[in-house]
């Protein structure tokens, strides 16, 4: 096993893949414990979906494909924040509504530009080779930065999602926060969807934190069980997508969803004997 | 001058005005409950104490050197929070939120205050329990932990005892009586128990959308509004 591990790091594209996607993994997790618990869980999946029209209209247009998806995303994450919270429209069908418009909108201009192709394809389901030079650069700097907004507010965003009116009631501005995690999710999205693809990258967010709940019951120790549950599982399922050739993103979650089943499992077991 | 003074103040939406002639002062260590049917101008009178929404005309006045991030508030629950993984020292914790400023972690000093106000609750064995674990009555004294964090005059007091057991919802009665007497807060609770009102609070603030009644509940025991409503309490 060990000599695949080296054998993998001998590919220079690997190990890029490897450091952003175990930095989007972890960014993703620790964010995703305070969505889930604001039943924020679905705007992840409506932004994944803006970013790939982004990704698609950058791409047909020939622009650096970061740098003009993370500004739209994190605009289309200013937006549906907005509506989930004050609209006519309530949030659940906004979201869809939005996530469906800029799917088309997508597909519409990679088809009139360059055709259907595996382009589309990668950008669904994701490709191990997609990051460049410069991508891996940006990556690294903006998940960094996620990291450290995230310590440094980690107090506020638990005091917001356990409970905002009382948040609200002694002066905490709870709108910042939740602007700042939906910018946060969405820089984070941007950086992990082209590995991890459009259809697949929610994943990285929703399954962490889920998993951490079955067994963890403290905030402070869900958080950190999300973060290494996400790491890991991301390691495991690069490496079997390696060994038996599989598609990355599709690896990733899969694995993510066993972890998912055995600690809910575990949580079972556990809360039986407890209760005996 | 008056902890918080109402003079003419009228709160309310878009939609029209939910709360209206409101004139009443509360004075440091007044232990006042404010009744009233749903949608009666309660919450929105919340809301209005708490500087979340401003007076459509008159004024709400603070005294006392108090300041609106100074006022404890027990909110009511919402449902999310009752599967929330959320230590209780963690959720105490959050009370002194306003108080970190810039800086991002709680001090030792916090967290000295925290455990005091669990201790003072007798929930200080519990700080490292899950609060969905707790019973309804432990929680709220959890969230009322949090609340004395976050103040050291005023405790404003949405519902505490809903969905209590009647030997919890006493209890807490009885908790937050020692904190208006041995602790001297201020106590303005709104609530649907009017006989407990009667019975602990030195005044009585009754709303219709409009200020029906404002004294002491030995006043207002005398008004018909009173015997109404009493009265209506005991047909059920």
């Amino acid at each position: 096993m060990f000599d695949v591990i080296f054998e993998m790091m001998s590919y220079t594209f690997l190990v890029r893949a490897v450091i952003v996607g175990l930095l989007v993994s972890l960014c993703a997790s620790l964010l995703g414990v305070s969505l889930v618990l604001k039943r924020y869980s679905m705007i992840g999946d409506g932004l994944s979906h803006v970013g790939f029209g982004a990704l698609a209209i950058a791409t047909a247009l020939n622009v650096a494909p970061l740098t003009v998806s993370i500004p739209v995303v994190v605009a289309a994450a200013f937006l549906l924040l907005r509506l989930s919270e004050n609209s006519k429209i309530k949030g659940d069908a906004a979201i869809a509504l939005i996530s469906t418009s800029s799917l088309a909108l997508g597909v519409i201009f990679i088809s009139v530009t360059t055709g259907m192709n595996t382009d589309v394809c990668n950008y669904m389901f994701g490709s191990i080779l997609a990051m460049s030079h410069a991508d891996v650069r940006l990556s690294i700097v903006l998940s960094i930065l996620v990291l450290i907004l995230f310590i440094l507010f980690y107090h506020k965003i638990f005091a917001v999602t356990f409970d905002e009116t009382f948040s609200r009631a002694v002066g905490t501005k709870a709108g910042i926060y939740n602007m700042l995690l939906a910018i946060l999710t969405a820089i984070t999205i941007v950086l992990g969807m082209r590995m991890m693809g459009a259809m697949l990258i929610s994943a990285l967010i929703i399954f962490p934190a889920l998993t951490a709940m079955r067994l963890c019951k403290r905030f402070q120790t869900v958080v950190i069980f999300s973060a290494v549950s996400s790491v890991l599982c991301f390691l495991v399922g690069i490496f079997l997508s390696y060994w038996y050739s599989l598609p990355t993103g599709a690896s990733v979650v899969t694995v993510n969803l066993v972890a998912l089943l055995l600690c809910s499992l575990i949580g079972v077991v556990k809360g039986g004997l407890q209760k005996r | 001058m008056a902890l918080i003074t109402c003079r003419e103040a009228a709160l309310g939406y878009d939609t029209g005005i939910v709360a209206s002639g409101l004139n009443f002062a509360v004075e440091s260590g007044d232990y006042l409950c404010v009744v009233g049917e749903n949608g009666s101008g309660k919450s929105t009178l919340i809301k209005g104490l708490l500087r979340l929404k401003m007076p459509v005309s008159g004024e709400i006045l603070m005294g006392d050197g108090l300041k609106a991030n100074e006022i404890g508030y027990l909110p009511q629950q919402s449902a999310a929070q009752k599967d929330f993984p959320a230590g209780v020292l963690e959720v105490v914790l959050s009370g002194r939120q306003s108080k970190r400023g810039g800086r991002p972690f709680y001090s030792k000093k916090d967290r000295e205050i925290a455990m005091e106000n669990m201790e003072k609750l007798g929930i200080g064995h519990l700080k490292n329990h899950c609060y969905r674990e707790l019973s309804g009555g432990q929680q709220q004294r959890a969230l009322l932990a949090r609340a004395l964090c976050a103040t050291e005059k005023l405790l404003l007091l949405d519902e505490p005892v809903a969905g209590l057991d009647p030997l919890a919802t006493r209890e807490l009665y009885d908790l937050i009586q020692m904190l208006n007497r041995e602790q001297k807060l201020t106590i303005i609770m709104v609530s649907h128990d009017i006989r407990s009102a009667v019975e602990y609070a030195d005044h009585i603030l009754h709303l219709g959308n409009q200020q029906l009644f404002f004294g002491t509940p030995k006043d207002y025991l005398q008004t018909d509004l009173a015997k109404r409503f009493l009265g209506g309490a005991q047909d059920v």
